[in-house]
């Protein structure tokens, strides 16, 4: 059976108390967060369950949940996942071919993963940094200002920083 | 220069850090306000005639003095974070380079209001600025601003951040107020409003972060000096994220006095349009508001200078004006296409669309497949006035305004800009080589300078 370390289910209580009695649901969607980041980057049904039995809920209520919020992945998603923003404002500023690059560099089309697991290009809707465009969120930073030499650095680095962790 | 309120000290080296943040003069705002009744200090905010900087510009001391107080049951305010408005990123800004100042506008808030328990509702994708407002959080519960009797005031509160999950939905209150409580972002049918029935069922206030950080200059100066601030009805300071073809985007600190022309030409603001580009349209307050041609931005229908407040940009309604929105301020130059922008936001809205109501669910992704077809040339002059005829049907027909703001912009582009959606359709090879540019649209400069 899946399960936390002993520290993250120490985060997990943590977060549990912000709440009053009884309303320990609220910790839902911190707690598909941290699954979703201790059990390599989805959530499969064993995960999904293993929070609602936390947090004392019925599994359904965790899928509706884990469903509707576009940041958990449902499926297994590669090592280095490249959210490149689409809308207008990023459009103005060359989105649609920094898109176009990164396809071709990474001969993968959106949606799609690298067939070594390495890499999973997505398109999203405006994340807010819209004046720093053309923009990708990578993990937990924002890369921003990007142009080809940029994309083909970050690439680099991906690969780098797995070479070093293998 | 204008007046600056909010981010004036951002350039301060170490800011983001209490004792910094102190020495420059914070958290006076709370221990001026622990001398003051609640009541009195939601009469200050009555008086400054502060307005929601989420977007809607509903007065915020009214909405506060709204704020029902049974007997015996938790009150709670939650700041919206969410920030998901394409074009804005202002609130961003001012928790990632001066955190402190929401801390220190949450704290005198919870008091004013009786919140024991406060809550900051983050975007899922602003995961760094979580680590930055929980440090800054422990410092000012280590400074004895947050925790158990704040300055031996007798009042204990405790601020917690959440984090969404990738839902521009959840920035809605009660949508918001659902994924606070652990469930999918479906907005409520109001009434109830959040006053009286919110989070958890008890009475709930939601404000905007820049809402909540201008409580601090409003408490420190005064309601009557804050409301000094500005033009008629906008008062005090707003902050603009400006993006899209300008040379200098960012987070500007706007006090509400100042023209739109200044503020897309002046060195101090957007700085003009880049490579010698004329301007060709605007979207003055977020993607939801409607889209103005560059000849209607810089003075209304009437010849009037239009200027950067809640009523001159709305002047002369939908047909000839817009609104101030979120303050995203999304510029066009003659090379882009309204047709492919409009689309994008088309996408954006059906792809946000809780699917609650039919008129929103159908009604954006119907939106979105016809302008695809328009922007890919195999559109047909009738979808012109079905796109029209659509989004009158959602407007004013669902649950929350998430309907209206998919409607309005694609019904703003086709009002102002239906001779580029015909071209389109009439040049179905032509229109995938090149944009249709600035066609007819009057050179703004020139308007201004007759
Ligand atoms: C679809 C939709 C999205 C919204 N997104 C946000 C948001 O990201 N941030 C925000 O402060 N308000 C947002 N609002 C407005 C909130 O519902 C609410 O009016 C606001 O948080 C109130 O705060 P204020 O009075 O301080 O502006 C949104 C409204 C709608 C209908
Ligand atoms: S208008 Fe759209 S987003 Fe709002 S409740 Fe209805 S379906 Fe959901
Ligand atoms: S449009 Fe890309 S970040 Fe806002």
């Amino acid at each position: 059976m899946i399960t936390f370390s002993e520290n993250k289910l120490k985060e997990a209580q943590r977060i549990i108390n912000r709440y009053p009695q009884g309303k320990q649901k609220s910790a839902l969607l911190p707690l598909l967060h941290l699954a979703q980041d201790e059990f390599g980057g989805w959530l499969d049904v064993p995960a999904m369950d293993y929070i609602a039995s936390l947090l004392n809920i019925e599994p359904i209520e965790v899928y509706e949940v884990a469903t509707f919020y576009s940041m958990y992945n449902l499926k297994p998603v590669g090592r280095h996942v490249f959210e490149v923003c689409q809308t207008g404002p990023c459009m103005l500023r060359g989105s649609d071919q920094i898109i176009d690059y990164i396809k071709q560099r990474l001969q993968i089309n959106v949606g799609e993963t690298t067939p070594d697991g390495m890499f999973t290009l997505k398109t999203v809707e405006c994340l807010g940094a819209c004046g720093y465009a053309p923009m990708m969120q990578l993990g937990k930073t924002f890369r921003e200002h990007l142009n080809e030499e940029k994309v083909d650095q970050i690439i680099e680095e991906c690969r780098s920083k797995a070479a070093r962790n293998n | 220069m204008g007046k600056k309120l909010l981010i004036d000290r951002v350039g301060i080296e170490g800011i983001r850090y209490f004792d910094t943040y102190r020495k420059h003069g914070g958290y006076a705002s709370v221990e001026k306000a622990f001398k003051m009744a609640p009541a009195d200090i939601v009469e200050e905010i009555k008086k400054s005639g502060l307005r929601g900087r989420g977007g809607a510009g509903f007065p915020t001391g009214m909405k506060w003095s709204f704020l029902a107080k049974p007997e015996g049951v938790p009150r709670y305010l939650v700041c919206n974070a969410d920030e998901s408005e394409p074009g804005t990123f202002k609130d961003r800004y001012l928790m990632e380079f001066i955190p402190h100042l929401l801390i220190e506008g949450l704290v005198v808030s919870s008091f004013a209001l009786g919140s024991n328990r406060t809550f900051i509702y983050i975007r899922g994708e602003y995961a760094w600025i979580v680590d930055i407002l929980e440090q800054a959080i422990e410092e000012a519960r280590q400074n004895g601003f947050l925790g158990n009797n704040i300055l031996n005031s007798g009042f204990d509160c405790e601020i917690y951040v959440q984090r969404g999950a990738g839902a521009y939905i959840c920035g809605e209150e009660t949508a918001l107020l659902e994924s606070l409580e652990g469930k999918r972002g479906n907005p409520r049918i109001k009434p109830p409003f959040p006053a009286v029935k919110g989070l958890w069922d008890s009475p709930t206030v939601v404000n905007n972060v820049e809402t909540l950080a201008a409580v601090v200059p409003i408490i420190n100066m005064g309601g009557d000096a804050y409301s000094q601030i500005g033009i008629g009805k906008s008062t005090g300071t707003k902050l603009i994220s400006a993006c899209g073809n300008i040379n200098r985007p960012g987070v500007y600190e706007i006090d509400m006095t100042i023209s739109v022309e200044e503020f897309v030409y002046s060195d101090e603001y957007c700085g003009g349009i880049p490579n010698g580009k004329k301007l060709k349209a605007c979207i003055p307050g977020g993607s939801s508001v409607p889209i103005l041609p560059a000849n209607l931005l810089f003075k209304t229908a009437k010849g009037e200078k239009r200027m950067m407040t809640y009523e001159s940009l709305a002047d002369g309604g939908f047909q000839t004006g817009s609104m101030m929105g979120s303050g995203g301020f999304i510029v066009l130059d003659e090379d882009q296409c309204v047709v492919r922008h409009t689309l994008t936001l088309a996408r954006f809205y059906r792809h946000e669309s809780c699917g609650q109501c039919s008129p929103c669910r159908e009604g954006t992704g119907w939106m979105e497949k016809i302008l695809n077809n328009i922007e890919y040339g195999r559109g047909k002059m009738n979808d012109i006035d079905l796109l029209w005829d659509i989004q009158r049907r959602i407007e004013g027909n669902t649950i929350c305004p998430l309907g209206d703001a998919a409607a309005w912009p694609v019904a703003a582009a086709i009002r102002h800009f239906r001779d580029e959606f015909e071209w389109h359709v009439l040049n179905p090879e032509e229109s995938q080589k090149r944009n249709y540019g600035l066609a007819n649209y009057a050179e703004p400069r020139e308007v201004v300078a007759s």
